[in-house]
């Protein structure tokens, strides 16, 4: 398997599509995904509380803290699985309290999601996994095939693209995941744990494929307790950590 | 209501790719198809049954009603003119087409069943008989009886109600019956489809994450399995009347002499009611999944 790279052809076409492709949205604050004091609770106990995060165009954010603080919790705050018991989630400036099954739909398509288990159709390749949410978008054209070509090469799964998911490594998952993700030139991409169950060599890869993501224009949103992984993400490209504990959101210090 | 006629329409263009996104299973499409066939052969049937029910009392209704019997119990010597003043009467009663009398051949014939054919017809005080058509329009049965009554005071009209009005009231019964069935069918057809969507969606809960992770629609998931039930209870309930139709037609052929069992089948137009039977429980799918998918989906977060 060689180093995963993005052809220089293919990376100057993928970034004129994602900024072709980008719609304007019209929100009246600055993040493509603002979280306003927002609390959540689950039964009894509050989780989150007065927690407030803008995630800028074009920025590298790190979310990290104790297992269990709520880091995936308020990941899918951020893209509308979950709706905050308190205060305002806006995505694209669009107010979650105010958007539909079918909003939260069109939504996730410019919103790409790794998840650290990521799930896939067990009963389809990889290739068509990836290609899944063109699929679903109902967007499916002839020439994306030169597309997904591309971005399974990017991820350097060209030779698995006939395998079916329950056939991958975690490595393999998790750049299966990410090229799913990404292939609606998303305006975002969240990833939870991403590097939570492959080593360290393939954690930097991800983390590459991430930062390339985020040179060409791409919000990213990674959750993680691997302060390795960050630190490595530190020297390569401008970041912001942020850590949850005691239910609140702050600015990591700088000892990381 | 959108959604609903966007499916309708994904339906008829059929889409492999959202086709594919949920795994085939082979058991319970085997079970949903039986089901479908099932139920089909047995809405065959109770169609049969209402169809034929309904053509006993229209016949019973219409064409019995033309007919009616006037009775005259005389003395011998004053039943021929009381037979002749009867006959003369109900030739001149508007609504009366034609009247005559039984010969003592027919008389006879009549009572064979019951006495033997050695009967003396001739020495028996048999009341004379008097078979009336009436015209399309009828006539006035009171008004008769008491002409009759006045003018030949032996004589009793029968204008068979008395006996017929329940035979139509039970075969209007059976004719509502059998809709009832056909109706009950349908709702069963539609159970058994929710439920078999509800499992179906239960077991898929993994790949409708997948799917709403990656940004399909309610709509688009929806449709997925919609368009495999519908699919699934048309070809069910096609293969279900055939079978049907066929046993229909093997029923023995209504003769003269025919009871009501051998006349139930399909007549001329009748037979357009069968073919409804594939499309209704493909309806019926369609709608049961559709509900079932919403109201699943709906649920999720």
């Amino acid at each position: 398997m060689g180093k995963a790279h993005f052809p220089g052809a293919a990376r100057i076409a993928y970034a004129a599509r994602l900024m072709h492709n980008r719609p304007s949205f019209s929100g009246d604050g600055t993040g493509v995904i603002e979280l306003d004091n927002v609390a959540y609770s689950y039964g009894g106990g509050e989780l989150l509380s007065e927690l407030s995060l803008q995630l800028a165009p074009g920025s590298f954010h790190f979310l990290t803290g104790p297992s269990g603080a709520g880091k995936t919790t308020l990941l899918k705050l951020c893209y509308g699985a979950l709706r905050p018991t308190a205060g305002v989630a806006r995505l694209f400036g669009q107010d979650v309290r105010q958007m539909d099954r079918d909003d939260i739909a069109m939504s996730r398509r410019r919103i790409g999601v790794v998840h650290q288990d990521c799930q896939f159709l067990d009963h389809l390749s990889v290739a068509e996994n990836v290609a899944l949410p063109i699929a679903v978008s109902g967007q499916a054209l002839p020439e994306q095939d030169d597309n997904l070509r591309e971005l399974m090469a990017w991820v350097g799964l060209t030779e698995r693209a006939g395998a079916l998911p329950p056939e991958l490594s975690g490595g393999e998952r998790q750049r299966a995941a990410l090229a799913r993700a990404v292939i609606m030139s998303p305006e975002v991409v969240l990833a939870d744990e991403p590097t939570g169950n492959v080593d360290w060599e393939m954690s930097q890869r991800l983390l590459r494929l991430l930062i390339e993501l985020n040179r060409m224009g791409v919000t990213v949103l990674i959750a993680t307790h691997d302060l390795q992984l960050i630190r490595a993400a530190k020297s390569q490209v401008q970041t912001r950590v942020l850590r949850i504990a005691n239910r609140r959101l702050h600015a990591a210090g700088v000892d990381l | 209501m959108k959604a609903t006629l966007q499916t309708l329409f994904a339906l008829g263009r059929g889409d492999k790719a959202a086709d594919r996104v949920v795994p085939p299973t082979g058991f319970t499409a085997r079970l949903t198809l039986f089901a479908a066939a099932a139920m089909a052969f047995l809405a065959v049937f109770a169609l049969a049954l209402s169809l034929a029910a309904g053509r006993l009392a229209t016949s019973w209704g219409d064409e019995l009603a033309r007919a009616s019997t006037v009775r005259i119990s005389a003395p011998d010597g004053q039943m021929a003119a009381q037979t002749a003043t009867a006959l003369r009467l109900l030739q001149q009663t508007p609504g009366v087409a034609s009247a005559r009398a039984l010969s003592e051949a027919e008389q006879q014939a009549l009572l064979e069943p019951w006495f033997g054919p050695d009967l003396p017809v001739a020495q028996l005080p048999v009341p004379q008989l008097i078979e009336v058509l009436e015209t399309p329009e009828g006539y006035d049965p009171d008004g008769l009886r008491l002409r009759l009554q006045a003018e030949v005071p032996g004589a009793v009209l029968d204008d068979h109600a008395r006996w017929r009005k329940p035979l139509i009231a039970a075969a209007s019964r059976l004719r509502l019956l059998g809709w009832a069935s056909a109706l009950m069918i349908a709702a069963t057809v539609g159970a058994m489809v929710t439920l078999a969507a509800n499992a179906a969606l239960a077991a898929n809960a993994q790949v409708i994450a997948v799917l709403r992770l990656v940004g399909a629609t309610d709509a688009y998931i929806a449709r997925a399995f919609v368009r495999r039930f519908t699919l699934r209870a048309l070809s069910g309930a096609a293969a279900g009347t055939v079978l049907g139709i066929g046993a229909v037609l093997l029923m023995p052929p209504a003769g003269e002499t025919a009871g009501f069992l051998t006349g139930l089948g399909f007549r001329g137009w009748h037979w357009v009611v069968p073919l409804l039977v594939p499309p209704l429980a493909a309806a019926v799918a369609f709608v049961a999944t559709a509900v079932a998918a919403r109201r699943v989906l709906g649920g999720l977060s």
